[in-house]
């Protein structure tokens, strides 16, 4: 358990490293407004990632401790959820965070796997924080159990990005259906009645009705 | 053998943006953030330049050999031609005001959509070509020639800014970005260079008046299908009238209202409404749109297909307009179009008559936007309302860009929701009113193959109604816009699942208790009231009468 007790100790050197990594992904002339402007209603992305980091973190390191408070429950959408604190990576609570940040990287223009490295940005950060404490052997093996649970969350991620990939043609896919149905609609009936038009005058012509 | 990464190093490869300056990054066309390419049959249509098939995403845009001197000539005509432009070009002091005002580089982090650099686009090739700093100096005075990747940037950003003026708020200058935009466009325009998704519904109102193309029998079928509705639920048959002579009102409603939900329901509920004033009023096939995809073109071109509305008024013989819940048709009607095809002096200063408040505002253009007149109606305690059958509703409210910052509507709406809802919350201030944020999709870009555009470019909206959600438990974003009620419901399902998307006035219609009504126990989507409970039998049917209503429906619009 030592590395946890660092882990929590450094906590917030190590998240400001994460933050600042997971910024870097983006522009320079942009990094700077995610990280300066703290309203998150004017900052959603910036606000959205640093919260999320910060929740996946407790998240991993609440994993490991079988002494943890039960986690408060969730609130979204006014509605209770993750009830009983599952903890486990698949849990709820870990997709609803790495939800959170992928959702809004899914529509910025990452490939996939940037659009998720930033999970995998939080190892750089804890090796780089500890790098003086990382000698040790017992830390070591430690780390290497940590990182695992790291690389679940990357997994994790894979899905979530999927999920909202899909969402994102589900909505398009949609939008089109209307679309093409009238169309379609719209082509049958001027079909319809240039072909009424076409047998009414042949009828006319039959019946001598016009000249021709 | 290749070498195969560490994951360490896998993780470091390349997702550092590249570093070099906003002018040496050239632009690349990424899927879904882009839309199509204008259709040469809707250039043709409208006698725009250069009609022929080409996609954006082509190395060759099949231009004409001198395009950067037509290019060039266009600018310099407008910089003569509007003053404004002018001044645009010359006095921003890069102060970065702006810069982090854009819904689109809140939500995307690219820098080239700081309006300060979107606007920049443009001014780099001003300055190489029509100041002499420029000329001599280049690049060291913030000057570029006018090249092919130019020009597809241009296309590229100045397609991802909706013209909501949300920047031009807080420039010390008061430089509008949704200006120069309009600027850019229109020069692009001259290349043939513009969308399908704008192109298409221009070609369409200028050959029947509206955007979808609907013609009269489709119009006046679709309103026969909401009359069917509403007279299941309501008991009472409204019969409309359509290109009447002599009515005292002609009403004009954004086409969309007409054919997709959630906007009918608001056109459902102008129609309860009238019916119940008594209003003598007329709809008109062929004045049937007060949007104008125009407007995204050129100014000519949506003064051409402004046109019709005065044009319609004058040929029935009205007194005034009202005109129904839209956006950027208000954008148009009050700003522009008195100066563009009025003024019309065959008309009077709009009066209602059932309150007898005159619209000072009006006075000039004569036409009022329903919100202004129901308003109207509520304060001098002229309808009869049941809060309690929206009881179900947790409701908040989106200002649309156009009527918040570009006329001032703010409080008509506000006022006329809380009066017909009793649970009503506000987003946070700096989303709000003058400093909304846009909806994403606006000025022509809620095509759907940009998809993942819209998506960010609504994230701080959708953030804004998260939060009161989160708070309040919120299930309705209402708004007083057409576009608003096609461009949210995506939005919302895409950022905020579970939240609805109504018209203002369907929330009046509701609410509305109405002469000779029978006992409502649905609302207008033909959800049961609360209070009321459905039996299984009765929600069998109301699904069933859906489902038969939207083939109708669909096989009417066509
Ligand atoms: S706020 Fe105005 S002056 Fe400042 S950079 Fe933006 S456009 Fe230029
Ligand atoms: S007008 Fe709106 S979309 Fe365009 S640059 Fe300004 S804030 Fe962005």
């Amino acid at each position: 358990m030592k590395l946890y007790n660092l882990l929590s100790e450094k906590k917030s050197a190590i998240l400001n490293r994460w933050y600042d990594a997971v910024l870097d992904t983006y522009p320079s002339d942009t990094s700077g407004f995610l990280k300066g402007q703290k309203n998150p209603f004017l900052n959603p992305v910036g606000s959205t990632i640093f919260q999320g980091i910060e929740n996946l973190f407790e998240e991993l390191l609440y994993e490991k401790n079988p002494h943890s408070p039960p986690h408060p429950p969730l609130t979204q959408g006014g509605q209770e959820r993750g009830k009983g604190g599952m903890g486990g990576l698949s849990g709820e609570r870990a997709s609803l965070f790495l939800d959170n940040i992928i959702r809004i990287r899914a529509v910025q223009e990452f490939t996939p796997s940037r659009s998720i490295v930033f999970i995998l940005l939080l190892k750089n950060a804890i090796r780089e924080e500890l790098k003086n404490e990382l000698v040790e052997r017992q830390l070591l093996e430690e780390l290497l159990f940590f990182e695992s649970k790291i690389d679940d969350m990357a997994l994790l991620s894979f899905d979530i990005y999927m999920k909202c990939r899909e969402k994102l043609y589900e909505l398009k896919v949609n939008e089109l259906r209307r679309l093409t149905f009238g169309r379609l609609q719209k082509a049958d009936r001027i079909d319809k009645q240039e072909n009424d038009l076409k047998s009414n005058n042949n009828e006319a012509l039959e019946r001598k009705e016009v000249n021709k | 053998m290749s070498k195969t990464p560490k994951a360490d190093e896998l993780s470091k490869i390349d997702y550092m943006p590249p570093k070099s300056g906003w002018m040496d990054t050239p632009v690349e066309f990424k899927q879904g953030f882009w839309c199509y390419g204008s259709k040469a049959k809707s250039l043709e249509t409208v006698g725009f330049p250069n009609p022929r098939q080409w996609s954006p995403a082509d190395e060759d845009w099949k231009l004409p050999e001198n395009w950067q001197e037509i290019v060039l000539k266009g600018f310099k005509e407008r910089l003569d031609k509007y003053r404004s432009f002018k001044v645009f070009m010359d006095i921003c002091v890069r102060c970065g005001a702006c810069a982090d005002k854009c819904h689109f580089f809140i939500g995307s982090g690219d820098p080239k959509n700081m309006p300060v650099l979107r606007a920049e686009l443009l001014r780099s090739v001003y300055r190489g070509n029509f100041t002499k700093a420029g000329k001599i100096l280049g690049k060291l005075a913030g000057a570029r020639e006018l090249t092919y990747p130019v020009l597809k940037e241009w296309w590229y950003y100045f397609f991802q800014c909706t013209e909501c003026r949300r920047c031009s708020v807080f420039c010390p200058y008061g430089i509008d970005t949704a200006e120069i935009t309009m600027m850019a466009r229109e020069l692009l325009n001259l290349l043939g260079l513009n969308t399908d998704w704008i192109s298409g519904p221009a070609a369409n109102c200028y050959m029947k008046g509206n955007h979808l193309g609907l013609e009269p029998h489709a119009i006046t079928g679709n309103i026969e299908y909401m009359l069917d509705d509403i007279e299941s639920i309501t008991g009472i048959r409204i019969k409309p009238t359509f290109n009447r002579k002599g009515a005292e009102i002609l009403f004009v409603v954004p086409s969309g209202d007409l054919f997709a939900d959630p906007g009918t329901y608001t056109t459902m509920g102008e129609l309860m409404l009238f019916h119940e004033l008594g209003l003598d009023y007329t709809w008109s096939t062929y004045a049937s749109e007060g949007g104008n995809f125009g407007f995204f073109t050129s100014n000519e071109m949506a003064k051409r297909l402004n046109s019709k509305i005065y044009a319609e008024a004058k040929r029935l013989g009205v007194k005034w307009i009202i005109g129904g819940e839209c956006g950027h048709m208000w954008r148009v009607l009050h700003q522009y179009m008195d100066t563009w095809n009025g003024p019309a002096d065959f008309l009077e200063a709009p009066k209602s008559p059932i309150t007898g408040t005159v619209f000072e505002n009006a006075k000039s253009t004569k036409m009022v936007h329903i919100a202004e007149f129901t308003a109207d109606l509520i304060r001098h305690g002229k309808l009869k309302l049941d809060p309690r059958r929206n009881d179900h509703l947790k409701v908040t409210f989106h200002d649309s860009c156009n009527t918040s910052r570009g006329m001032g509507i703010l409080e008509e709406p506000r006022y006329i929701i809380k009066n017909v809802c009793s649970h009503f919350y506000e987003m946070d201030e700096n989303t709000i009113r003058e400093k909304t944020f846009c909806c994403g999709s606006g000025s022509g870009l809620n095509a759907s193959e940009n998809i993942e555009l819209r998506m960010r470019g609504g994230l701080p909206r959708a953030n804004a109604v998260k939060d009161v959600v989160e708070k309040y438990g919120v299930n309705m974003l209402a708004n007083i816009c057409a576009i608003d009620r096609a461009a949210l419901p995506p939005l919302m399902d895409y950022w905020v699942p579970g939240v609805g998307v109504t018209g203002v006035h369907e929330l009046v219609a509701n609410a509305l208790v109405m002469k000779g009504e029978k006992e409502r126990t649905t609302n207008l989507r033909g959800e049961p009231l609360p209070g009321v409970v459905e039996t299984r039998e009765e929600r069998r049917k109301r699904e069933d009468r859906r489902k038969e209503v939207g083939r109708r429906r669909k096989r009417e619009e066509g």
